[in-house]
């Protein structure tokens, strides 16, 4: 059957997540294209506040629950599939997020659909859907043929204007049904990050280092870089995760997002989960020694070199010129 | 505890990856292969369980291209002992691989009530989703990934777990033992050892290997083609000796304000 194109909705603790409203432009497209209805599926308890911004979708489905207030990726697997084959739909577009994550592969089991994720651009070629995926850090992108236009497709955060998902209509609601089951009990709490010495969401100029900074030690090099230009030092994920730098510098998909005035990559190669959060930078600088690392594709300026050579020598005219 | 990991062989995406002329798949000859960083990650964690709390790592691993290094490595940081599963394994992807995994683990009666089965939260190399998810399926066992914490309560036989959400948000989760987590990150980034400890596994220890043959449903999904990402064009490219892109660095933030 293709009776219907479902979104399933992001949100997080009583808010829609911008990946949403990527989706809801991708879903009404591809609707379109198959001439049947977009369907925006909600679950999560008190999410009926939500309804309203969901207006580019034909009809929004709710599941609204306080039972339903953390839903691991079984539970959510468990009420989608049931809506999937309620709506006799075809395609499922889900979040390619921490969040969401999980709920692709089980439903792909329990359905016996294929499962695509990290798709980051589609296109519909004599009737069949071709979706493209990025993969190996960024550096390759591969194309799939969705056989029969049937399947999930996990859209990757970023890739879509959230504009196209947007609309002053109103959607009607139809709401569902919530099946007999046992609240998932495993949940415990929230842990916030500890909020550090500095806000890297609050910076102009970002001076972030990655893998290629080599060890702690070096880190020293890019807080003399950010101290003579004005900035704080952030990092991508390996740094954080060696322990050189607090979790509160990670900028990317686990991280921050930042928008910092110059955001200067040094050493990192611009991982999709990287570029997640800094993409929008206002003007993004980097220095690495990869000519292919993928943040070229991102950048403004770029310089294929070896960031122990430059950045000193840049720290140091930036201190001659402050005098 | 009974600690399982899974461990798998990437492209090292550092080095230069070229398309080979079917057009769908990368070209052998030009790959470094590496374990998955996740991976690395989910070996230390295994490790760091079974220091704190006694029990038994045990890795396993599909045939594949440098494995044996990337074995024995684990073996010197501490895995008790490690299984190889034969077989060609090149075209297959994570729904199929988590069913061999399954039907390995379950056919063997290597799940007891005290298992904990770890495989990274991701590799780079799948247009698939997370293997952790299909496992968790097959094994109808409770799962969770991106994890970046592990805490066992012996008394209770369950685990603490925190994984990630988004902008540094983590949730804590109490789960019943056996289950599979994806492993994100360990609590310490992995251990260091030494080649000589590596090379004397080499010579002492035993790869357990494994023929494996049976019909699969499926091996995957079938990549159409490969190809490079179009460069935005976007880059202006700053040339010269390193004084001299300095400069131009700084007359570029200069023009446009920044400093
Ligand atoms: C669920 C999930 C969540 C994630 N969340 C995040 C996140 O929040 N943030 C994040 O950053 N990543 C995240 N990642 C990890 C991400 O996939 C990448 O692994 C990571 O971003 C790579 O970091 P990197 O660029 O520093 O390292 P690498 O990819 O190893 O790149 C190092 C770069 O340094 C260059 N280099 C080496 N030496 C030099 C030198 N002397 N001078 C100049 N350049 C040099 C190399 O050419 C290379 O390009 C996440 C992954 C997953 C699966
Ligand atoms: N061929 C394989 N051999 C061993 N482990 C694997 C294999 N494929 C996937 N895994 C495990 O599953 C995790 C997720 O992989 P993937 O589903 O490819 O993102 C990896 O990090 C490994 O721990």
């Amino acid at each position: 059957m293709n009776n219907s194109v479902i979104v399933l909705v992001e949100h997080l603790r009583g808010n829609i997540v911008d990946i949403t409203y990527e989706m809801l432009g991708v879903g009404k497209k591809i609707a379109q294209h198959l001439n049947v209805p977009l369907l925006a599926l909600v679950i999560g308890k008190d999410v009926s506040k939500l309804t309203p911004n969901l207006g580019l979708a034909d009809s929004v489905l709710l599941l609204d629950d306080e039972k339903l207030e953390i839903t691991p990726p079984q539970l959510t697997a468990k009420l989608v599939e049931n809506v999937y084959k309620q709506k006799q739909a075809s395609i499922l577009l889900l979040a390619c997020t921490n969040i969401t994550a999980g709920v692709g592969p089980i439903l792909a089991r329990r359905l016996d659909l294929p499962f695509i994720n990290f798709c980051k651009t589609f296109r519909f070629e004599n009737g069949d859907l071709f979706l493209t995926s990025q993969l190996y850090g960024g550096k390759i992108l591969s194309e799939v043929k969705l056989i029969d236009n049937k399947g999930i497709v996990g859209i990757y955060p970023g890739s879509f204007p959230l504009d196209a998902g947007k609309s002053d209509r109103t959607a009607p609601v139809e709401e569902l049904e919530v099946p007999d089951f046992v609240p998932e009990p495993s949940f415990k709490k929230y842990i916030e990050p500890e909020l550090g010495d500095i806000d890297i969401t609050k910076e102009n100029i970002l001076v972030s280092v990655g893998r290629g900074i080599q060890n702690k030690d070096n880190i020293e090099i890019a807080e003399e870089l950010a101290e003579a230009i004005g900035g704080a030092v952030s990092a991508s994920r390996p740094v954080v995760d060696q322990g050189w730098l607090p979790l509160t510098r990670q900028v990317g998909k686990s991280g921050m997002i930042v928008k910092p005035k110059l955001y200067l990559a040094l050493g990192i190669s611009g991982a999709p989960e990287h570029q997640e959060g800094m993409k929008n930078s206002e003007t993004i600088l980097a220095i690495n020694t990869d000519p292919k690392a993928p943040i070229f594709n991102i950048a403004h300026y770029g310089v294929v070199g070896d960031l122990f050579e430059i950045v000193p020598i840049l720290t140091e005219k930036l201190k001659q010129r402050k005098g | 505890m009974n600690l399982i990991v899974f461990l798998k062989m990437v492209p090292d995406t550092v080095e230069e990856l070229k398309i080979a002329s079917d057009g769908k798949t990368l070209d052998p000859d030009w790959l470094r292969m590496k374990a998955n960083e996740n991976d690395e990650h989910a070996v230390e964690e295994a490790v760091i369980l079974k220091e704190k709390y006694g029990g038994t790592v045990t890795l396993v691993t599909l045939d594949a291209p440098e494995v044996d290094e990337a074995i024995y490595t684990a073996l010197a940081k501490g895995c008790d002992k490690a299984v190889k599963i034969l077989g060609d394994w090149q075209n297959f992807t994570s729904p199929a691989i988590a069913e061999v995994f399954a039907k390995y683990l379950k056919e063997n009666n290597l799940i007891d009530s005290k298992t904990l089965i770890l495989t990274g939260s991701q590799a780079t190399d799948d247009i698939e989703g997370e293997l952790v998810y299909y496992l968790g399926e097959y094994l109808e066992l409770p799962v969770y990934g991106v994890v970046t914490y592990v805490q066992y309560n012996e008394n209770k036989n369950n685990i603490l777990i925190r994984k990630e959400f988004s902008g540094g948000l983590r949730g804590e989760f109490e789960v019943e033992l056996p289950a599979v987590l994806g492993i994100q990150a360990a609590e310490n980034p992995p251990r260091y050892v030494p080649i000589a400890k590596i090379r004397a596994m080499m010579k002492s220890a035993n790869i357990e290997e494994l023929e494996f043959t049976q019909d699969f449903a499926s091996k995957g999904i079938e990549i159409e083609k490969l190809y490079e990402p179009e460069v935005a064009g976007k880059a202006v490219m700053l040339e010269g000796n390193p004084e001299e892109i300095a400069t131009k660095i700084v007359e570029i933030l200069t023009d446009k304000g920044l400093i």
